[in-house]
């Protein structure tokens, strides 16, 4: 197994794109964007800056290495407000993974864990925007949006129930900016993921009590056709910070040097 | 009028005081009236059932606090033979398990999803009175529970469903059932109470195409279902699923519609429904056909069996039954019936004057004949189809007639004695005593005129080559000179 996944180590950057062998990260240019989420200072869309991004989601072994070195965020010892009690529950043991496999991404992690650990790299999790706008690309295009092809492939994934083992990263093919994974795996956490607080009843329309929100949080959806990212956004508005599930899991983000 | 509506109306009041039935048009009052106080006695854990069944009565005459613990679960089904689905479920059924409580009870409802699950899930309950019928209080992440309470204040049968984005989705994927809150009297007992709920599914293969199917939102905003389905799946309520009951016992059928798209015109094939609480309400119609049910709604049924058989739950919108798989049997078992339903009494054939099922024996002989080749095989072959149209109705395929009343043509002395007598009698029609087999025969052919002289020749060809008659062929050229000589046929003459 562990021969396995240092083939796959080797063969990784042979998928990247514009970045050094064995870089972790792409660069994703910056761009105008708009959003499918309607952001009330941003009515015309938003400029993304240009940032670096993961290729893949963080993996168990990735996140067993950042335990070792942070013992504080080992299973049994995160303070519960911080993971709650199913942090890593898929794990044998705080040290071990038993039968998840090492190149599975990681799940069971809270935000705050998640958070940590891109701390622990010297970097952080992804804005909402930064994951859409790096999300909206397929292998050829930086907006693909609008195909119904690539709404149809992500609806695909929704479509199978999660009862199987999570597939392995790296399998996914490079979308244009060479991220891999960002669909049809699991989902992600995203930095401002607490703001994303759309609806509960997701029919309320205009007169949503817009008093629970703040900041930017006071958020309805710009493009009903997008179900794709419609639900990946109910899902993370589903969640509170030290939550975990077993279908979440992350990547991490810099800012360019 | 107004004068004798008030003692009803004092009645109605007394009676929901009291835990029985309101009279027939009163008003129960709806929610203002449907407050009975506090809950009384311990928690009661709700049962739920998974369809086709119905949780027994409360039999309670007291509001209590009921508890409903309810999972989301998502899983792949067989939505037909051969092909399968991943439907999003609440307890792991399409549709969702059946709950019953009782007008006044105070509901507390745990909405658990499963940790395997993907997406997060709530409920909407149309038995709620809330803003969001309790959607908002029960958004719940995979691996997590939520709870909120509610008071029910409306009698009646009701439609859940989940309520998250994408709505339309998560409806389409099966994320609906049904609540029943019971009048304070409880319902009028019955024999047997079925619970049956429709939906309408989009996949993205055609209607059973083999395999897994995703879910396709594009036909799903066309409103274009590939299925539309009974309990979830095709065949779920048929064969040995099949609801059952028995002759004379009453059966209630509680029949909600969770669309998402599509209004059910529901009907069962042989049964007058004796009562339809339409739309789910109160005050029942009598004497139904087909009750329409909006998606998002449901209705009860009452009815009582008579005859045994299969009755066959249809969407009365009929491709959708036999094209799209809404087809549901309730099989009543019992005794026949005859005074109420006879059975089949006559089973024959009936092809009107010219509706053959295969004329190209009868186009080949034609054009044999043109030819001027035709033999005698081929007018024989001609004149078998040409009798199964016309001449079987009575003489019967086996030419043996109807004793007493239409005779033989088989090993028959009168065709025998001069065959002849067989173009004649089709052209001019036979009226009076006749004696065929040592039997006498007194009632009328009429004239078949609009046979023309090939179709008269091969009749008589293939009658006299057939049954133990003696052989022989007419021709064409003797039935037209038959028909010359006949008074009626050179009417019809073509």
């Amino acid at each position: 197994m562990a021969r396995r996944a240092a083939v796959l180590l080797a063969l990784l950057p042979l998928c990247g794109q514009a970045a050094p062998p064995g870089d972790r990260y792409v660069t994703v240019p910056g761009g105008a964007f708009r959003s499918a989420l309607r952001y009330e200072d941003a009515a015309d869309g938003t400029t993304v800056a240009p940032y670096r991004l993961m290729r893949r989601p963080v993996t168990n072994a990735e996140f067993l290495a950042f335990v070792r070195a942070h013992p504080e965020w080992q299973r049994g010892r995160a303070a519960v407000v911080l993971a709650e009690p199913r942090y890593l529950s898929q794990w044998s043991g705080p040290l071990s993974l038993g039968d998840a496999r090492p190149d599975q991404p990681v799940t069971w992690v809270s935000w705050f864990a998640a958070a940590a650990y891109c701390a622990a790299q010297s970097a952080r999790l992804p804005t909402w925007t930064e994951w859409e706008y790096a999300a909206a690309a397929d292998e050829t295009r930086r907006d693909a949006r609008e195909d119904p092809a690539w709404r149809e492939r992500i609806l695909s994934w929704y479509a199978q129930p999660s009862t199987g083992a999570l597939r392995a990263v790296g399998g996914q093919p490079p979308n244009v900016y060479g991220v891999q994974g960002l669909h049809g795996l699991v989902w992600e956490w995203v930095d401002d993921a607490s703001a994303l607080l759309v609806s509960a009843d997701n029919r309320e329309q205009g007169a949503a009590d817009k008093l629970r929100f703040c900041g930017a949080a006071a958020l309805s959806t710009d493009d009903r056709e997008n179900y794709a990212t419609l639900m990946r956004v109910a899902l993370l508005s589903s969640v509170q910070a030290a939550d975990a599930t077993g279908n979440l899991g992350f990547r991490c983000a810099k800012d360019l040097p | 009028m107004r004068q004798s509506l008030l003692p009803l109306l004092a009645i109605a009041l007394l009676a929901s005081g009291c835990g029985q039935r309101p009279a027939p048009d009163a008003d129960t009052g709806g929610s203002a009236k449907g407050d009975f106080g506090p809950p009384q006695g311990h928690p009661i854990k709700a049962v739920l059932t998974s369809p086709p069944h119905v949780p027994p009565p409360t039999g309670r005459d007291k509001p209590a606090k009921v508890i409903v613990e309810l999972e989301v679960v998502e899983k792949e089904m067989a939505i037909s033979e051969g092909v399968t689905y991943t439907f999003w479920t609440f307890g792991g059924t399409v549709p969702g398990s059946f709950i019953r409580v009782r007008q006044g009870d105070t509901v507390e409802f745990h909405l658990m999803n499963a940790p395997d699950s993907k997406m997060p899930h709530n409920i909407d309950l149309h038995g709620v009175t809330g803003p969001g019928g309790g959607a908002a209080s029960s958004f719940t992440a995979p691996g997590h529970r939520s709870q909120f309470t509610f008071k029910a204040l409306n009698a009646g049968l009701y439609v859940y469903h989940c309520a998250t984005a994408p709505v339309g989705m998560h409806v389409a994927n099966g994320m609906y059932g049904l609540i029943l809150v019971e009048p304070p009297g409880g319902m009028p007992p019955v024999d047997r109470e079925y619970y049956v709920m429709q939906g309408d599914f989009y996949t993205t293969g055609r209607y059973r195409e083999k395999g897994h199917q995703p879910f396709d939102m594009a036909k799903a905003i066309d409103e274009h279902p590939t299925y539309v389905l009974f309990n979830g799946s095709e065949g779920s309520l048929t064969g040995d699923r099949a609801l059952a009951a028995k002759t004379g016992e009453r059966v209630r059928l509680y029949v909600g519609n969770g669309g998402p798209n599509l209004v059910s015109s529901f009907h069962v094939i042989g049964e007058i429904f004796d009562k339809v609480q339409t739309e789910g309400g109160t005050h029942p119609q009598e004497n139904v056909q087909t009750t329409l049910i909006p998606a998002g709604g449901a209705a009860i049924m009452d009815f009582r069996l008579e005859v045994p058989g299969s009755y066959v739950l249809v969407d009365h919108s009929i491709f959708r039954a036999f094209n799209k798989g809404a087809l549901a049997i309730l099989k009543a078992d019992g005794p026949e019936n005859l005074a109420i339903y006879s059975g089949k009494e006559v089973d024959e054939m009936y092809l009107g004057d010219r509706a053959l099922p295969n004329l190209a024996a009868v186009s080949q002989a034609a054009a044999a004949a043109k030819a001027g080749d035709l033999t005698v095989e081929q007018q024989i072959d001609a004149g078998k189809v040409l009798f199964s149209g016309t001449c079987s109705t009575c003489h019967q395929a086996n030419g043996e007639g109807h004793p007493g009343v239409f005779p033989p043509l088989a090993k028959s002395d009168y065709i025998a004695k001069d065959p002849k007598r067989l173009p004649q009698v089709m052209i001019g029609g036979l009226t009076g005593k006749v004696t065929v087999n040592g039997v006498e025969y007194d009632s009328v052919m009429p004239p078949m005129g609009q046979l023309t002289d090939d179709e008269v020749a091969n009749i008589a060809t293939y009658v006299l080559n057939s049954w133990g008659n003696p052989g022989g062929r007419i021709t064409k050229a003797e039935a037209r000179d038959i028909r010359a000589k006949s008074p009626v046929g050179s009417v019809a003459a073509h």
